[in-house]
């Protein structure tokens, strides 16, 4: 009986029972992975109207580059979006966790979510596994209280700013805003400020590049930018392809044709006696 | 040595025009000594969606066991097979249930969504989705897997074309890695039928 309640769907948090054999083979010599980072510069700044979020769009795997174009700011409420830096599946697990924990606290108060709400959930989970999840977060939004701006580190601690880097490229980032921030940009100076910002990690730190996604915030809408800028496409596409001068030698074919599912049809006709 | 580098694997999937391919190697090793040469790494799962594990081989084998029993439930609730986008999540979140215990395992999934569509993913060994739209590597041969695949692959391609560029791809990157390689298993899903092709490689 227990050994079946092991294997049924868990009822949720973290399971721990492969950290013995981990360790026993750790012991034994053999080197843990790394995992799938996302090396990253995010940006986040406050305009007249709102709040700007960007971020550049490689994941990287150690030295290799593994997604060329990812996502990383995540969606976690109709006004509030989140940008991610750090290992992958920490930032996307617990925004999408936190995501769903302000969609049910909307349903039980009937109201618009607040970006403090967000931010309390987000740094209590991360306080409590001790900077385990390894996660780094911008988080910006527009509530009933106004725009807010706040980054989040992996211990759990918080900062409120008007401006705010994170991740690998964060220094070349903060280097445009404290350039060139002022208080009470239009959302065009705003979004070719974070655009830039985004560039200089893109182009001077080696753990960020490929594209920038933009997200742009206001009092009642959002509009999200996948890819607002390609600043570097494939430099030599060639037109004729590759060409294959030898066939791959194939020992054993096998071919098994799908077939179709059978329609069930209602209210037929009833079967004769 | 690296856990991964244990077993040693190669992993690949490709989309096509309305179709999509997955391709293994076959050998399965102790660190450097070959134990066998006919060893199975891509799964089926349901007729549209496969499912490759790549990394240490018992890790790949319960990982297979427990999605297919999730699958297995899901089907006799839903009365439906599930849609690959669904399953790629069911599969990170098993992973990322272990966090700090991990499976060591990468998997690479590919299927036929709605209106045969195909779709291809990739995870970390954490449960980090990757979704791209025309490849993903997964194993031991991954670094030469992006090189081949980068220079070979051309979007669109028809089921035929799409079977020789990935197994181009596949025996050219395991041909520069010592832990995988004697041979390949391709799989090529239409939306009318499947065809499972077995590869002759370099015997070393």
């Amino acid at each position: 009986m227990s050994r079946f309640e092991e294997s049924a769907p868990a009822r949720g948090g973290f399971s721990f029972d492969l950290c013995k054999r981990n360790e026993m083979l750790m012991q034994k010599g053999l080197k843990p992975s790394s995992y799938l980072k996302t090396g990253t510069t995010i940006v986040g700044l406050v305009f007249q109207d709102g709040v700007i979020l960007g971020a550049d769009t490689r994941a990287t795997e150690g030295p290799i580059v593994a997604d060329k174009n990812c996502e990383k700011i995540h969606y976690m409420a109709p006004n509030i979006y989140c940008c991610g830096a750090g290992t992958a599946a920490d930032t996307e697990a617990v925004t999408d966790m936190v995501s769903s924990q302000l969609k049910l606290h909307r349903f039980h108060t009937g109201r618009e979510s607040r970006v403090v709400t967000a931010l309390t959930l987000l740094k209590s989970h991360l306080f409590s596994y001790q900077g385990h999840v390894s996660a780094a977060l911008v988080l910006g939004g527009v509530d009933v209280t106004g725009p807010h701006l706040h980054t989040i580190y992996p211990h759990g601690s918080t900062d409120t700013l008007p401006f705010a880097t994170m991740g690998s490229g964060s220094l070349a980032a903060m280097a445009i805003f404290e350039s060139k921030y002022r208080e009470g940009l239009t959302r065009d100076e705003g979004v070719k400020l974070v655009a830039e910002a985004i560039c200089s990690g893109i182009f001077n730190d080696l753990g960020s590049g490929s594209n920038v996604d933009v997200c742009v915030i206001t009092k009642g809408n959002r509009e999200y930018l996948r890819n607002y800028m390609l600043p570097n496409p494939r430099t030599y596409v060639s037109e004729k392809g590759y060409s294959f001068s030898k066939k791959t030698e194939v020992l054993l074919t096998k071919i098994t044709p799908l077939r179709e599912l059978v329609e069930v049809i209602e209210g037929g006709d009833a079967m004769e006696e | 040595m690296s856990i991964f580098e244990y077993n040693g694997s190669a992993l690949v999937a490709m989309v096509g025009k309305n179709c999509f391919a997955i391709a293994s190697d076959r050998r399965l090793g102790v660190q450097l000594q070959t134990i066998a040469t006919d060893f199975q790494k891509i799964y089926r799962i349901h007729n549209k969606l496969f499912i490759g594990l790549a990394g240490l081989a018992t890790d790949a084998q319960t990982l297979y066991q427990r999605l297919v029993f999730r699958n297995k439930l899901y089907h006799l609730r839903e009365e439906r097979d599930m849609k690959p986008e669904t399953f790629a999540s069911l599969v990170s979140a098993v992973l990322y249930e272990k966090r700090f215990g991990p499976y060591f395992c990468q998997p690479v999934i590919a299927g036929l969504g709605d209106d045969d569509k195909p779709f291809i993913c990739t995870m970390d060994s954490i449960g980090a989705k990757e979704l791209a739209k025309d490849f993903v590597v997964a194993g031991t041969a991954s670094e030469s897997l992006y090189g081949a695949c980068e220079s070979m692959f051309k979007p669109d391609m028809e089921a035929e074309e799409l079977f020789e560029t990935i197994s181009q791809a596949l025996i050219s990157a395991v041909d520069r890695d010592c832990l995988s390689g004697w041979g390949g298993h391709v799989y090529l899903v239409t939306p009318t039928e499947v065809t499972e092709r077995i590869l002759k490689g370099r015997m070393d």
